[in-house]
């Protein structure tokens, strides 16, 4: 069987295992299954750029994701009335307060002579920053939550379209990759993996916490669509008429439609990335990063700048992540700081690279299709399974009970296993790299 | 104007709760150490290798406190702890027998073994909460305080009172316990030097004749003690929750490195870096600059520089510093 066979059939599985969801449950399920995995295909591709092309490991997938969901409110939610005359510039001015700081601290250390001198500048700088920062800030943050905090509360968006976000949450996230990059990249290769661990759980705590720019844990809802809405689309006469056409009712067909639509927008994105990948995979540029994947040091005698592509590869990965994160916060309509965990958010984009194969760009599709689909199918087969080991034992006996309740926790085994497992037996993943 | 209670203030909330803060990072931060100095990995699993040690002491405390078993005013956890000990033992010996050891045979790179690692923190963590559940769950019993505020305020007359609590003295006493017959263990002992041996020059250690796979189980069973000790030790002085042992991840990274990976006496220093770092800037320091300021010149806020929501954003600022400035840790660590 030759390898575009294969390929073709390993992807017409996946397809058939959806449209088998869309016959057995609802082509509403089926539907929803697509579009979250075009999402996480596109995660995957971001992944398999840092890991695949280049061999970088990064934990923090969460953080550009939840970057790119904060990109979504930001630039299309309504802006808050009041909310920049009371706060906003103030805000504003806090923050460039605070990254003049920084950089004052920077130029102090680059242009002072060495020696203790430099270390107590320095210290005064930044604590004497960090006081009129907060000074500044405070009651500009306590201004903007006081407006009506029931519902805004919160600085509100700039009321731009939601497809702009997109990009946006890209830019958003490549500006913390260039921070993370900056600091930890050229050290060991463990420092990238810690140094982003920590920056996604610092995100996530932002945006739970600082209530003026996301509401916090009282999650922004309703962030505009890019397609109608279903209501509006049941009050069109003639799309009920097109509707009945297929013989659907209206209510029905909407909601069918609304998801065609998201399916048909996301599927654009992947496309489009997925062509830019394939570009740059076998371009010049794609061969020295996986020159400098299999020998640093060969490559570096080269005249490569191994740093320099590594920050720029990170860089390009994270911010296709915060991509995918505007986009999936746009179909959710809402973004809630609280439901971002790292099991769902990191882990599972890696095993979705691993298994599909890390290296190709395919793989990392077909991985983020059939990673989703199982992810959707675990718990109610590890329910499932559960009952079936319980059913010998009588209705309320302690060990049932406590089986059955914990079986939500078989996803963290199950996807552990799963990476384990590949990475031992089939280290090339399903479609593996050329 | 009053020095004194400053200094108790002080005392009560940074210096107390920051000792044994540190005490537990420090110990947690010898382990990831450790594994660093001999598998030559960052082990990502740690975390939750202290969860599911914890774990097994709090069931067999329930066990103990079941059968009516007690020790006096101490905590029951501690006469769990070393079957908790042999337990964990038995799963890193394990996890090394069925995962690790392939790698180290085929001499994967580092970034796989902390990949992997990562798997396995996930089955560590699902294992833990399939057992017990993802609530927290108490397991202290015995005497509460050593000191509690009402008494210290009563023997000496102050205004502010110092509670010492018995998990936060036996955390001290147990960490200084540990670190001394660790250290004991590496300086003294025929597996201890070949342990440091191997960790500095690994082919000249092979050279020598040591072996090298007894040198990994007796890590394995050294980081298996020392995770256990501090899950306990953390569980008891905060609470039991499998989500923050994952959390702790970022806090003993960063004191490991800070320290220096790879060198014990830096994972300790690191341990109280930042647990002193953290509880300094989350800590509102009203009351302790009220009293320490002329009368008029209090604090009107509460002079918390951030917020103990971002105690995880101390310690990461703390790492990115180190990482930029000085990457091989205050102490000479090996990784560069």
């Amino acid at each position: 069987m030759n390898e575009t066979l294969k390929n073709t059939a390993l992807f017409a599985i996946i397809a058939g295992l959806i449209v088998f969801t869309g016959f057995q449950q609802s082509w509403n399920a089926a539907l929803l299954i697509i579009s979250m995995g075009l999402i996480s295909s596109i995660m995957a591709l971001g992944v398999n750029l840092q890991w695949g092309f280049a061999g970088l490991f990064n934990v923090g997938i969460m953080g550009f994701v939840a970057l790119g969901g904060l990109a979504a409110v930001l630039i299309s939610m309504p802006p808050t009335e009041g909310a920049w005359s009371a706060g906003g510039w103030g805000v504003a001015g806090a923050l460039v307060l605070g990254a003049a700081t920084i950089g004052a601290a920077i130029v102090t250390m680059k242009r002072m002579a060495k020696g203790w001198l430099r270390t107590l500048v320095m210290l005064a700088i930044l604590v004497g920053g960090f006081f009129l920062f907060r000074a500044v800030l405070d009651p500009s943050v306590a201004a903007i939550e006081d407006i009506n905090p029931a519902e805004t509360g919160y600085i509100g968006g700039l009321g731009l379209p939601v497809i702009l976000a997109w990009p946006v949450g890209g830019l958003f996230a490549a500006g913390a990759a260039w921070l993370i990059g900056k600091t930890a990249l050229g050290l060991r290769s463990d420092y990238l993996a810690i140094a982003t661990l920590g920056i996604a759980e610092i995100i996530i705590a932002v945006l739970k916490n600082e209530d003026w720019l996301s509401r916090g844990v009282k999650n922004v809802i309703g962030i505009p669509r890019p397609v109608p809405y279903e209501i509006d689309l049941q009050n069109n006469a003639g799309f009920v008429e097109r509707a009945a056409g297929f013989g659907l009712d209206p209510v029905e067909a909407s909601t069918l439609w609304v998801k065609v639509l998201y399916v048909a927008l996301f599927a654009g994105v992947l496309v489009l990335l997925l062509w830019l990948s394939q570009r740059a995979l076998n371009s010049p540029w794609g061969r020295m990063l996986r020159a400098i994947r299999d020998n640093e040091v060969a490559a570096e005698a080269m005249g490569k700048d191994v740093t320099a592509r590594h920050l720029q590869v990170f860089i390009l990965g994270s911010a296709i992540c915060g991509i995918a994160g505007a986009m999936m916060t746009t179909l959710d309509s809402q973004l809630t700081p609280g439901s971002y965990q790292p099991l769902r958010f990191t882990f599972l984009i890696w095993v979705m690279v691993i298994v599909g194969g890390s290296g190709n760009n395919f793989g990392a599709v077909l991985g983020g299709f059939l990673m989703w689909y199982l992810w959707v199918m675990v718990e109610p087969m590890g329910l499932w399974l559960m009952h079936l080991v319980t059913s010998g034992m009588p209705d309320g006996y302690w060990l049932k009970d406590h089986l059955i309740e914990s079986a939500a926790h078989m996803r963290l085994m199950t996807m552990g296993a799963v990476l384990l497992l590949v990475l031992r037996f089939s280290p090339r993943g399903l479609i593996p790299e050329k | 104007m009053d020095f004194l209670n400053a200094l108790v203030a002080l005392a009560n909330y940074v210096l107390v709760p920051g000792i044994a803060y540190g005490s537990q990072l420090a110990l947690g931060a010898l382990g990831v150490t450790l594994v660093y100095g001999i598998l030559r990995f960052s082990n990502f699993a740690h975390g939750d290798t202290m969860a599911l040690g914890a774990m097994s002491a709090v069931l067999i405390t329930w066990g103990f406190q079941a059968m009516g078993l007690h020790l006096w005013v101490l905590p029951t956890a501690l006469i769990a702890l070393p079957f908790a000990i042999l337990i964990t033992i038995g799963l890193l010996l394990g996890t090394d027998r069925m995962v690790y050891r392939f790698y180290r045979e085929k001499k994967a790179k580092p970034v796989i073994f902390v990949i992997v690692s990562l798997g396995i923190t996930f089955i560590y963590n699902g294992i833990t909460r399939f057992i017990i559940g993802s609530d927290d769950q108490n397991f202290a019993d015995g005497e509460r305080f050593i000191i509690s505020a009402r008494t210290f305020k009563k023997m000496t007359g102050l205004e502010e009172g110092l509670a010492i609590k018995t998990t936060q003295g036996l955390t001290v006493i147990t960490a200084i316990i540990v670190v001394a017959v660790l250290f004991w263990f590496l300086n003294k002992t025929r597996s201890g030097k070949s342990m440091r041996a191997y960790s500095d020059n690994e082919d000249l250690a092979l050279l020598s004749g040591i072996n090298p796979e007894r040198v990994v189980m007796i890590t394995w069973i050294i980081v298996a003690c020392l995770a256990t000790t501090a899950g306990v030790l953390y569980g008891l002085d905060k609470s039991f929750k499998p989500f923050t042992y994952f959390q702790l991840l970022l806090p003993i990274f960063a004191a490991a490195i800070v320290g220096g990976l790879g060198n014990p006496v830096g994972a300790i220093a690191g341990g109280f870096v930042i647990a002193f770092s953290e509880v300094t800037i989350t800590y509102a320091w009203k009351k302790v600059l009220g009293y320490m300021m002329p009368a008029g010149l209090e604090p009107d806020g509460l002079v918390q520089l951030m917020s103990t929501d971002y105690k995880f954003a101390v310690s990461f600022v703390i790492l990115l510093i180190v990482l930029l400035f000085k990457p091989t840790g205050l102490f000479k660590g090996q990784s560069v």
